[in-house]
């Protein structure tokens, strides 16, 4: 995995984590994925976060609904063949306005070597953005932190359903053959 | 094969909710929040009208939120089979204060009474035992609604019930359904402001 920042304090995978917490959020649930790796070690090393494993995206819309229901802020971490995943129970934050914080590791869409993932992939930012999500896109590591922070604010503060994607040519390409 | 039983649907919700206190209840998609509605709507009910398969996941949500409440998930056999993984990921979790009790016709009763598959053979409970549940109870008996509902109450471990009710469609009560109401009504019993 290509990993040209690392040396940069924090970088942008730890950054995601920094801006989940300043944001207040007590819930990380996900779906792994390589891109959500350094956010989900932390999540699971902090006694102070709830950090929860799906087995398919949709369940998270579902979980972080009644998080909020119950005054608790959360985030839903996915890879983007999940977005397919989530698009019926998009009508749950679309119809109860439930703040929605979701980040959405990119495959497909740059140096892809498995085609099965382009469909989707292709597909997963027009797909959100039919079902009411608000969306940002970016492969510049300098953009995750600022992404991630307004997408904080317009979710818990605005009621939103927020995602941040990022690309792949920020998470690097994934080798097949070592 | 299992099909279902004979209790009726909303004499046994009726028992569950009654003296409930301090309980936070969310129902799935259909008939079973029709019969919470019939039971008294409440401002501590958070009834889904859509996003079928989520009920048990909203719940669980919910019950990590709140561990010092009751969360019970009052929900049919179709709605929990469409999200059927989410019995795995809540036996992960495993949180003291949330029961899931499943009204099982063995049918889907609000598109016309289909078979579904808890009445070809699917049992839930067994299901749920499967993962891990510390709690499984599969309940036939109306005498055993009362001995559930003290349990819901005591939040001593994560329970999922299957009770074995009749296939029929009592007349519809509906909640309402403005989503935004319904959330920020529940959020402000408990104290929660709106954004």
């Amino acid at each position: 995995m290509a990993s040209a920042d690392a040396a940069e304090a924090p970088s942008w995978r730890d950054e995601v984590y920094d801006v989940l917490k300043q944001a207040g959020v007590k819930h990380v649930v996900y779906v792994p994925d390589a891109g959500h790796a350094t956010a989900i070690e932390r999540a699971n090393a902090d006694a102070g976060m709830h950090s929860v494993v799906l087995t398919t995206e949709e369940e998270g819309i579902g979980y972080l609904a009644g998080a909020w229901l119950g005054g608790d802020r959360g985030a839903l971490l996915m890879q983007s063949s999940g977005v397919g995943n989530c698009i019926n129970m998009l009508a749950l934050p679309a119809s109860a306005r439930f703040p929605l914080l979701m980040v959405v590791t990119m495959r497909g869409d740059w140096a892809e070597f498995n085609q099965w993932q382009n469909p989707m992939g292709q597909a997963a930012e027009a797909a959100l953005r039919l079902m009411g999500v608000l969306t940002w896109r970016t492969d510049d590591p300098k953009d995750v932190g600022p992404l991630l922070r307004g997408a904080a604010t317009m979710a818990f503060s605005g009621d939103c359903a927020c995602a941040v994607l990022l690309g792949q040519r920020l998470i690097g390409e994934k080798e097949w053959v070592k | 094969m299992s099909s279902g039983g004979a209790l009726d649907r909303r004499a046994v919700v009726a028992g569950l909710l009654r003296d409930r206190g301090d309980l936070l209840v969310v129902t799935g998609l259909g008939s079973a929040s029709y019969d919470v509605m019939a039971a008294g709507d409440h401002d501590l009910n958070y009834y889904l009208w859509g996003a079928m398969g989520s009920a048990a996941m909203v719940g669980l949500g919910l019950a990590a939120a709140r561990p010092d409440r009751p969360v019970l998930v009052l929900t049919g056999d179709g709605e929990l089979l469409m999200g059927f993984g989410a019995l795995a990921t809540i036996a992960l979790r495993r949180p003291r204060n949330l029961s899931i009790v499943v009204l099982d016709n063995g049918h889907y009763g609000e598109t016309g009474m289909q078979p579904s598959h808890t009445g070809q053979g699917i049992e839930i409970s067994r299901v749920a035992e499967a993962c891990g549940f510390p709690r499984v109870d599969l309940i036939a008996r109306m005498e055993a609604i009362e001995t559930l509902r003290r349990r819901i109450h005591a939040r001593e471990a994560l329970a999922l019930a299957t009770v074995k009710i009749a296939a029929e469609n009592p007349p519809r009560v509906l909640p309402p359904r403005d989503a935004i109401h319904v959330k920020n009504r529940f959020r402000l019993a408990l104290g929660l402001a709106p954004a």
